[in-house]
């Protein structure tokens, strides 16, 4: 990291830190939402961005995170976020392990079809499944049952929402900037740049003696747990996990994510989350045809500004200096 | 025994379906080289169609008549799908993989919402074609005739489509430009040509798939995102890009389901995307498919 980018990232986490003393807490939700997919689109992008394979089974992890947590509570009785968050971590790790097993041995087209079909597949178990699961209804994660910092804060009360939005972004914000910075260290890292030869030529990196499945094994088990974590904090913000967020559409909005902002990049899947967002809440607060814009959108990005938000933008202000 | 010789039946339905959504999935794969995941929707148009214009003409028209609005939904589906592959897919024929399936699901995205901004939510049914042909006995249980015509109409429509790609002066174009897009070019093929009736012919089929199936049951939103997954799971058992392998798949997979539905209701998705993980695992291929 330069010192410009060191510069760029202080500042906006400085921004980021002062958002709920100027915003209400309803726009203090909204950034927390998106902050919870940015996590997620970070996890998605190590694998499209930085190995070379489109997912289009994310929503399993970010469903595995959401109801790992839904029935920790339900069943053990849990309250407290942290041990909620070590349970989404074990339940999403466990499931990117095994369904990596199987993805890893495939690439492009066969790849995608495969993530697509065993995310398809938890789906319909969450969906059937109801005595466990609760089927469609799906299972209830009150914030007012939830301890932040080992039982330090709680939320009891019915007028506990606002404080529960303030202490939860900040819970969210520390989490978020955990990640960015792990995920910055990996792509980083020897094993980074290991899955970027990978991605740009499988057959010298395989010359050089890489071992390819173990590395996108990796990869896989990596982003799966990412999108986890993203789906454990998103739960409690949320109130509720339905079958919803395994069906495919929630995977294709993790993949929209980091073509929104351009998946070249490594800020541009969290600029894309929390700009779609926006994007999202205020599209289907104005019309209810919200689908059509954000397909139109998708499809001007790959035609004409593959390298998404980020991307375009560092090309414009290149050409003005 | 009645009940099995019904299921059979309910299954090749099914299958004649499946086939003409999935043989079509193949054939833009097999010649284009894209997965096309707004195919689904192409069905879903075609389906769409058929029962909306069923509905405006069943007063007017006799019931045979009737029959003719499945050919009409299979149309518009062609005629779309004529229109969006020059203009919107046919920039991405040299890109990368990931940027053609951003493409077609951003298509899909915007299909669903046309399909709702036009017809909008409340289901839409064709069944008159259905009582219009009455029940036949078969050992005794009743079972309708319109699902033996459309066995048939699949059966032809397998046969039509075989003798159309290995018997015709097209079909060796057709499969020249699969094999070699710019030998096929070189040989002075119009590559442009093939490529958008292949698509049309594609989504005739889809939207075929649609017609023949809205009179067995209603045309509900969101019914082509899940044939598409369907589909997905029958061309990868049967193999990407081969017509034979969409015949075969489309049968295990209605046999498979029609079974599951007996016997283990809850697991009856489950079993189809696992049967395909795992012949993915075993055949990454496929049945038919050739290697990539």
């Amino acid at each position: 990291m330069n010192r410009r980018q060191a510069a760029a990232a202080a500042a906006v986490l400085v921004v980021l830190a002062l958002v709920p003393a100027f915003a209400g807490t309803y726009q203090t939700q909204l950034l927390t939402y998106g902050l919870t997919l940015a996590i997620a689109a970070l996890g998605f992008n190590l694998l499209l961005g930085y190995t070379g394979l489109l997912s289009f089974g994310h929503s399993a992890y970010f469903g595995a995170g959401a109801y790992g947590v839904a029935l920790i509570m339900r069943y053990l009785g849990v309250s407290s976020m942290e041990l909620f968050i070590v349970g989404g971590i074990i339940c999403s790790a466990a499931l990117a392990a095994l369904f990596g097993v199987v993805c890893v041995r495939h690439t492009r087209i066969f790849f995608a079809i495969l993530t697509l079909a065993l995310s398809q597949v938890l789906w319909t178990l969450a969906y059937k499944f109801f005595w466990i699961t609760g089927g469609t209804d799906g299972l209830r994660v009150p914030f007012s049952k939830l301890t932040l910092l080992g039982g330090l804060i709680d939320f009891p009360g019915a007028d506990a929402f606002a404080r529960f939005i303030t202490f939860y972004y900040y819970y969210v914000l520390v989490v978020f900037c955990v990640c960015t910075a792990l995920m910055w260290l990996i792509v980083h890292s020897p094993f980074g740049k290991t899955l970027q030869a990978i991605r740009d030529n499988e057959t010298r990196a395989r010359f050089l003696g890489v071992r390819i499945w173990r590395y996108r094994w990796l990869a896989f088990l990596v982003s799966g747990i990412f999108t986890g974590l993203a789906g454990t904090l998103w739960v409690p913000l949320n109130g509720l996990t339905t079958p919803d967020v395994l069906y495919w559409p929630q995977s294709g909005k993790i993949v929209f994510f980091a073509v929104l902002g351009g998946f070249r990049n490594f800020t541009g899947p969290i600029v894309g989350a929390v700009i779609f967002n926006y994007l999202e809440v205020y599209a289907i607060a104005v019309t209810e045809y919200w689908q059509i814009t954000l397909g139109a959108i998708l499809i001007v990005l790959v035609t004409f500004l593959p390298s998404g938000i980020v991307g375009t933008a560092q090309r414009l202000s290149a050409k003005l200096k | 025994m009645e009940i099995v010789a019904l299921q059979v039946l309910n299954s090749l339905f099914y299958a004649a379906v499946l086939f003409l959504i999935a043989a079509g999935l193949s054939l833009i794969f097999g010649v284009m080289g894209i997965v096309n995941m707004a195919h689904g929707s192409f069905y879903a148009l075609g389906a769409y169609v058929t029962a909306w214009s069923v509905g405006a003409a069943a007063a007017a028209l006799p019931p045979a008549a009737l029959f003719v609005f499945l050919l009409l939904g299979a149309i518009s589906a062609a005629v779309i799908g004529l229109a969006i592959e020059p203009t919107l897919i046919r920039p991405f024929y040299r890109r990368q993989e990931e940027y053609q399936l951003l493409v077609t699901f951003g298509l899909l995205l915007v299909l669903e919402d046309v399909i709702r901004l036009v017809w909008g939510g409340t289901p839409l049914t064709a069944s008159g074609l259905v009582d219009s042909l009455g029940l036949v006995r078969i050992g005794g249980l009743p079972y309708p005739v319109y699902n033996l015509l459309m066995i048939g109409v699949g059966a032809v429509a397998a046969l039509a489509l075989w003798a159309f790609v290995y018997r015709t002066k097209f079909g060796v174009l057709l499969r020249a430009t699969a094999q070699d897009r710019r030998m096929a070019a070189a040989l002075g093929i119009d590559v442009g040509r093939i490529y958008v009736l292949a698509f049309g012919l594609g989504c005739f089929m889809a939207g075929l798939g649609g017609a023949i199936v809205v009179p067995s049951q209603a045309a509900v939103l969101g019914m082509g995102v899940e044939v598409l997954v369907i589909a997905f799971v029958v061309v990868v058992i049967g193999g990407l890009g081969s017509l034979e392998g969409a015949l075969v798949g489309a049968l295990i997979v209605s046999a498979l389901r029609t079974i599951t539905i007996q016997f283990w209701e809850e697991f009856e998705l489950a079993a189809l995307y696992l049967i395909a993980a795992i012949v993915l695992l075993i055949r990454p291929t496929g049945l038919f498919g050739r290697k990539a």
